[in-house]
């Protein structure tokens, strides 16, 4: 076993099973085409399992993945076969809860794109060369949050009652108007 | 009812539209990074721009050099603006150029002074930028500041500057070393995170300090870790700790309480990682796994399917080594069969068929039949592969195995698939009589429908094989001549070949086949005409090749003996003469280099058996295969054990000898691997003479000579004698090589036609009892010891005299006996006054023995010992203590 957890790389793709945002952090795949080849294998071989409601797993060629789908972006963190399932789920679900702080819960393939310099942010935060760095969702969106001055710099999880309601009320309104 | 739906199909079409760089463009986005230059700096405007270049590189597009470059620089500019969101960006995006060393200089000053920034989010993130970007003499420069910001008291900065160390130390590990005193201050810190890095830094800093590492562990199991991640690398480290003072002493493991510990913590990554650990320990007891499997057993229930994935995937694995320790959990294990995440449910079949009795294989393969049809194939061949070990462990289940194999052939599936499907009734065959007919008539059928030719071939010419040794050969031949009619060439010749192989072995099909090989006659393809003629001649007694009917038919189908690069480096030295190519003057002795090598890939056990008897088989595998190749040894039965290699010339002489001992029921056959170090000479007629006057037993009965023996070209010679069957007859043999030396011009490679008869005195063989024990492992030593005949026990007491130590006496008892320690306990802890040693094997003659051994030791350094055996056959226990009194 490693001495170190690590992740080999972290994707962001959506229900076509193309790129809406990707990480690798190891020289398995050294080229655009293997990384293409990796994302396309590993999109068609879960694309079927229901993993909205919990994290779900697949072990192939080597590597270990771990997902999770919400709307129509589909979450990837995938780690070599001898490490720690549950260290690698942990990075996972960092990722995934703090993406949906940061998007407001409201996360989907158009306001990911939209907030996508986020997205990139939150990716940054959670693992460094590899080496994982944070795994708690709301330190993650937290640092990401001081970043973008956004919300007149207050913390996406310190959003009080009636920032969450006026932001509710908005998408009510958007809602009606459709 | 329309309107609405209308409308929605209008919604949708503008979302399909909409995408925030839709129509996004390399050279575009360039220009706009112009904006960069401006003197009034627009920070969303920036930053946009910045998240564009950032989804172009992250999309796979590429900048050339001179575009990163320019980039580089505009960003660089950027530096003047005070906006957070952009500083964080840029961040981003000098990681993502990685620019160049020229480049960097341009930047480090900027990012240094970020590194002392008030704003810890501007610390933090310069540090990682800095360390991914610089070359060893910047940092020098800011070393001081990284070595603070390990002590910092923000976290973020911390974990930054320790992530930062861990990459620093693969290109500058000598200044990355100067940091430890900081690094274990780190650890000391509150924040989890903090904790994780700075344990992962400090390990790496000290990793090659055997000593150091075990003080860290011994340190922090004491209970100082809060962070689970922390807490995880602590174990790794721990077990590696137990698995390097593994090698001289065991019994009581370091550490083992705290990793026992573990598996009550609260986090379950904490708990997957200790059980895990656990379960990979060298020569783990079953008590010690007990634990391991309760939590992985509770694992196996969880709600998430990550758990219950690491749980069973874990279980997979004991299984191999510790089957019974994993039955517990088969209850809960047959529920996740029809688990929807198929990587579990595949995992909690093999295991089930792993950890299975023989009275729950039918009910498993109802279950698994239906499973079959919904998952990939490769995970169908790793059940198939399951199933095969399973029917060679339960041989009476042949039948609903069997079965089960051929219904799954007869489905769709692809090549690697059918071929694992196809090779597993194969072997079935071979090792279980009974299953002969039955399999060989669904490979029938199978050919009958078969779309990939190399199967097709390999079945003919198996079928040709074991076909005509049946009871009704005749019912195979329609299947054969079907293929004759149907198939491609490359099959209908092999199916020829099959044919003419059941017209040769039994003669009441003789005329008919002869009536269906004449019709090949006029077959459109060269070779099937070819061969059908071949045997029609050869077979109806038209061209004589042989004397006798059965030297026809070992020319016609007898196995190709010769190894091929001995024949191709024949056949490229032959010059085309009148003189035919005479195929009987190739040499046969397989070179020992390539056995070497066979032994080394040599397949896996499937079996149950233990990694310890992986080499010890394969390498058995290589020589029954080289034994079997000489016709006269054919007939001495099944190889029970060939020996390791025992020199019998000291190393750098002449003529280098070892000897291989294989042993059979009946008779003992000695290869000598001979080797001719002298350039000048070429050895001819090399034979061993055997002085058998003190072995009484053995008798010779067959010499093989080794023809040539050229220089730096090893060959064997092999010496068989006949032993009373059954028996571990001993003995000492004096040997002699005999040779005809001829002198070699070594320029020129030319050899003088008159040789000298030589001879050259080799060391003394010894036959002892152990020779005749083979080294098989149990399980579970106190179950298998249980299950045998208390009758057959023999206990008696010995004293060993005065010896070395504890464990040299162990040893030496071990060696005579040439038995197979379990459970680890050939090790004997230091300074303990006494040991218990357990050891199995099997006899000659199939005879299974369990041994006891209790040592003591008093204080000259007396040994005693008392030896208790157990084995299927009570005389067998008897010649134990007569091996042992006599050793």
């Amino acid at each position: 076993m490693a001495a170190l957890p690590s992740v080999n790389n972290i994707l962001v793709l959506d229900s076509e099973g193309k790129r809406v945002a990707v990480k690798y952090y190891t020289d398995d795949w050294p080229s655009l085409s293997s990384k293409l080849a990796f994302e396309k294998s590993v999109f068609t071989k879960t694309m079927k399992i229901n993993a909205r409601n919990e994290a779900d797993i697949v072990m192939f060629d080597g590597h270990i993945v771990v997902f999770k789908f919400i709307q129509d972006l589909h979450f990837f963190v995938t780690g070599g076969d001898d490490e720690n399932e549950l260290i690698l789920a942990s990075v996972l679900q960092g990722f995934f809860d703090a993406v949906g702080t940061i998007l407001r819960n409201n996360v989907e393939k158009r306001t990911a794109l939209e907030n996508l310099d986020l997205i990139y942010l939150c990716l940054d935060e959670v693992v460094d060369g590899g080496m994982i760095l944070e795994t708690d969702a709301t330190v993650i969106a937290d640092k990401v949050s001081s970043a973008s001055g956004l919300d007149s710099g207050a913390p996406f999880s310190e959003q009080t009652l009636s920032q969450a309601f006026a932001v509710a009320r908005e998408h009510f309104a958007r809602s009606l108007l459709k | 009812m329309a309107q609405p739906m209308l409308k929605k199909d209008d919604d949708r079409d503008d979302e399909v539209d909409y995408h925030p760089f839709f129509g996004i463009e390399k050279g575009a986005v360039l220009q706009e990074a112009r904006v960069f230059n401006d003197s009034q700096i627009d920070a969303r405007r920036c930053s946009q721009v910045i998240t564009k270049l950032l989804y172009l590189l992250n999309q796979g597009d590429t900048f050339t050099q001179v575009e990163g470059t320019e980039v580089f620089f505009s960003v660089t500019k950027l530096f003047q603006s005070k906006d957070p969101g952009l500083r964080r960006m840029m961040y981003l995006m000098i990681k993502e150029l990685s620019p160049s060393a020229g480049e960097v200089i341009m930047v480090t000053s900027s990012l240094m002074k970020d590194m002392n920034s008030k704003t810890d989010m501007y610390r933090a993130n310069a540090i990682r930028v800095l360390s991914r970007i610089i070359d060893g003499t910047i940092l020098a420069q800011i070393e001081r500041y990284l070595k603070q910001a390990i002590v910092d008291k923000n976290p973020v900065v911390a974990s930054a500057a320790l992530v930062s160390g861990v990459h620093l130390l693969q290109t500058n590990p000598e200044v990355v070393k100067r940091w430890s005193n900081e690094v274990q201050e780190a650890i000391q810190s509150r924040a989890p995170l903090v904790q994780f890095h700075a344990l992962a830094l400090l390990y790496q800093i000290r990793q090659h300090d055997r000593l150091a590492i075990t003080k860290l562990v011994t340190s922090l199991t004491k209970g100082s870790v809060r962070s689970p991640l922390a807490q995880c690398l602590l174990i790794r480290y721990a077990s590696q700790v137990i698995r390097e003072s593994g090698a001289n002493q065991a019994g009581e493991r370091p550490h083992f309480e705290y990793l026992e510990s573990c598996l009550r913590h609260k986090a379950e990554m904490v708990i997957l990682e200790a059980a895990r650990a656990i379960t990979e320990l060298s020569g783990v007891t079953s008590r010690e796994l007990t634990p391991a499997i309760t939590v992985l057993q509770l694992f196996l229930s969880s709600s998430k399917p990550v758990l219950r994935f690491a749980a069973v995937r874990t279980l997979n694995k004991v299984a191999m080594t510790h089957p019974l320790a994993v039955t517990n959990c088969n209850i809960d294990m047959e529920s996740l069969i029809s688990d929807s995440n198929r990587s579990i449910a595949t995992l909690a079949i093999t295991t089930l068929l792993k950890t299975g009795n023989e009275s729950s294989v039918d009910r498993l393969m109802k279950q698994i039949t239906n499973f079959m049809a919904d998952i990939a194939d490769e995970f169908k061949i790793v059940v198939v592969d399951a199933i095969r070990s399973l029917c060679l462990k339960f041989p009476l289940k042949y039948r609903s195995l069997m079965n089960f194999l051929s219904n799954i052939l007869r489905e769709e599936g692809g090549f690697e698939y059918k071929k694992a499907i196809v090779d597993s009734i194969v072997i079935l065959i071979r090792d279980i009589p009974d299953a002969k007919e039955n399999g060989l008539f669904h490979l029938c059928e199978f050919i009958e429908d078969c779309e990939f030719t190399y199967l097709s071939t390999q079945i003919l010419h198996f079928l040709g094989n074991e076909g005509p040794r049946t009871s009704d050969p005749s019912k195979y031949i329609r299947y054969i001549y079907n293929r004759v009619i149907l198939e491609n060439a490359t099959v209908r010749a092999a199916a020829v070949s099959t044919l003419a192989k059941f017209g040769a072995l039994v003669d009441s099909l003789k005329p008919r086949i002869f009536v269906l090989l004449r019709r090949c006659l006029f077959d459109s393809d060269d070779e099937v005409r070819d061969r059908a003629t071949l045997y029609l001649k050869v077979l109806g007694g038209e061209a004589a090749v042989a004397e006798t009917e059965k030297e026809n038919i070992e020319f016609l189908f007898g196995s190709f003996d010769i190894p091929l690069v001995n024949l191709e480096a024949s056949l490229k030295n032959y010059e085309p003469s009148e003189a035919p190519f005479d195929i009987s003057s190739v040499p046969r002795e397989v070179r020992s280099q390539p056995l070497a090598e066979k032994k080394a890939t040599g397949k896996k056990p499937t079996g149950p058996a233990g990694p310890t008897s992986g080499p010890v088989v394969s390498a058995i595998d290589a020589y029954e295969k080289l034994l079997s190749s000489i016709p006269e040894f054919a007939a001495f039965g099944k190889l029970f054990k060939s020996s390791a290699p025992v020199e019998l010339t000291e190393a750098e002489t002449e003529y280098a000898v070892s000897v291989v001992k294989h042993i059979f029921d009946g008779h003992v056959v000695l290869q000598f691997n001979c080797s001719n170090t002298i350039p000048e000479q070429l050895l001819e007629n090399v034979t061993v003479l055997i002085d058998a006057s003190e072995a009484e037993d053995f008798t010779e009965v067959y010499t093989k000579p080794l023809r040539s023996l050229p220089y730096d070209t090893p060959g064997q010679t092999f010496v068989a004698f006949e032993k009373p069957e059954g028996v571990p007859a001993v003995g000492k043999f004096s040997n002699v090589l005999k040779f005809i030396v001829k002198e070699v011009d070594p320029t020129t490679g030319d050899v003088e036609d008159d040789g000298v008869e030589d001879e050259y005195q080799l060391e003394d063989l010894e036959f002892t009892y152990a020779d005749y024990m083979l080294k098989v492992p149990v399980s579970n030593f106190r179950n298998a010891w249980e299950s045998m005949d208390p009758e057959s026990e023999r206990v008696d007491e010995y004293g060993l005299g005065a010896r070395e130590s504890l464990a040299e006496a162990v040893n030496a008892v071990i060696a005579i006996l040439g038995m197979l320690p379990c459970e680890g306990t050939e090790v004997v802890p230091n300074n303990s006054r006494s040991h218990t040693c357990l050891l199995s094997g099997v006899f000659i003659g199939n005879v299974k023995v369990l041994v006891r051994l209790s040592f003591g030791i008093s204080g000259p350094k007396e040994v005693a010992m008392k030896l208790a055996v157990r084995s299927d056959d009570p005389d067998v226990s008897d010649n134990i203590h007569v091996i042992v009194a006599s050793g």
